[in-house]
């Protein structure tokens, strides 16, 4: 029995072949997988968040999985990650926070094998349709400047004022065309989650 | 034959268990899928457009194989289709209107019983813009429960001298469909509409 009542759950695949003319290939390949769910503290000042704490367990897990089964990939295949959370207006930021950060990392790391480095997140409030902007960065090691990016995702009618949005994004690649220097991903040692 | 230049492919799958009312058993799902393209005739008049048309076939074959994969379901499972284009500002709306052959025809190909007409919009818009791509019913364009609507956008493109082709689908009714009229277990599917 899920935890979260989930009213929807989306999965999103981009994939950009060409960048500034040139051939990508492979394409570079990011996903991203959104659930739906009621937020059961709208519209009250609740103390106790453990409630959504659990939700993000749940929701760490899920996500994660269902991002890289749309990638085609194996776990371990997976490059980067991000998450984050859009609040309905009878909600608090505090909400989101209670789902990302205390536990959805563990079951997302698991999804993708691994993961030393802090999943970067982001957090708003707003209404139906509005954009969430889910940061990106290398899993293992979170200086790798190349796979420094953001993933994009909006669902026409969702968050209602009483729901919130949760997003997992997974990409089995960095940006198209890396050249800004910095930490390599292969000369990444990916022990310390920082390089 | 030119060959299609993609930029970029996004596709997306939701699964709706609810709407505030009983949440269903099966969730209704459903998938569109994008791909970005270079406009030829993007940045001035060109009477015969055709040719293109042609070269979008294979494009829309495969984006219609692709879809259903990226839903997971039999191409029997389809139940309602839709299709759209958006074209980047240096292009006309004729050149969307390339896709209604390509697109239709490629869907009616992968899936079974398929006799109703593909609904389709489209428009000429910048990045991000977003279009609302209609569905209805494969067999019979009557069928009241399966009337929807998908909302798709990418937030690059098209840039000026591209053009968005849009291709959804769906498994089912609306979630909880109940505004009556012709429902899909009493049609013929003979003329496409009911």
């Amino acid at each position: 029995m899920s935890i979260a009542r989930i009213r929807k759950i989306a999965v999103f695949v981009d994939e950009i072949h060409i960048e500034q003319g040139r051939p990508i290939d492979p394409p570079t390949r990011r996903a991203c997988a959104v659930a739906v769910i009621e937020n059961p503290f709208a519209g009250k000042f609740v103390e106790d968040l453990s409630d959504l704490m659990q939700v993000g367990e749940e929701l760490g897990g899920l996500l994660g999985e269902r991002a890289v089964k749309a990638l085609g990939i194996a776990p371990a295949a997976v490059e980067s990650y991000g998450k984050a959370a859009l609040v309905g207006e009878n909600g608090e930021l505090e909400h989101a926070a209670a789902i990302l950060h205390p536990k959805l990392g563990a079951p997302l790391r698991k999804a993708v094998e691994k993961g030393a480095a802090l999943v970067p997140s982001s957090k708003k409030r707003g209404g139906m349709g509005t954009v969430l902007d889910v940061p990106l960065g290398h899993k293992d090691a979170a200086y790798v400047r190349s796979h420094f990016d953001g993933m994009e995702v909006r669902i026409s009618d969702a968050p209602r004022a009483n729901e919130i949005l949760v997003a997992v994004a997974v990409t089995d690649s960095g940006r198209p065309l890396p050249r800004v220097g910095g930490l390599t991903s292969d000369e990444a040692k990916g022990e310390d989650g920082l390089r | 034959m030119p060959e299609v230049k993609v930029r970029k492919t996004v596709t997306g799958v939701e699964d709706i268990f609810h709407e505030g009312g009983p949440p269903v058993a099966t969730p209704y799902r459903r998938g569109f899928i994008v791909k970005v393209i270079e406009n030829p005739y993007a940045g001035r008049y060109v009477e015969d457009i055709q040719p293109f048309m042609q070269d979008l076939k294979p494009l829309g074959m495969q984006m219609a194989g692709d879809l259903i994969a990226a839903m997971g379901v039999e191409p029997s499972a389809v139940e309602g289709y839709g299709k759209g284009a958006i074209v980047g500002e240096a292009g006309e709306v004729e050149h969307g209107a390339l896709w209604h052959a390509p697109g239709g025809y490629s869907m009616r190909e992968h899936v079974p019983n398929s006799t109703a007409i593909v609904p389709s919009t489209k428009k000429v818009g910048g990045p991000g813009a977003r279009l609302d791509v209609p569905v209805t019913h494969v067999a019979a364009s009557y069928v009241r429960s399966h009337f929807d609507a998908i909302e798709v956008g990418v937030e690059d493109a098209p840039r000026a001298d591209e053009m968005a082709v849009i291709l959804v689908m769906t498994t089912g009714a609306r979630v909880h469909n109940r505004a009556g009229g012709l429902p899909a277990s009493d049609i013929k599917g003979e003329d496409g509409l009911r």
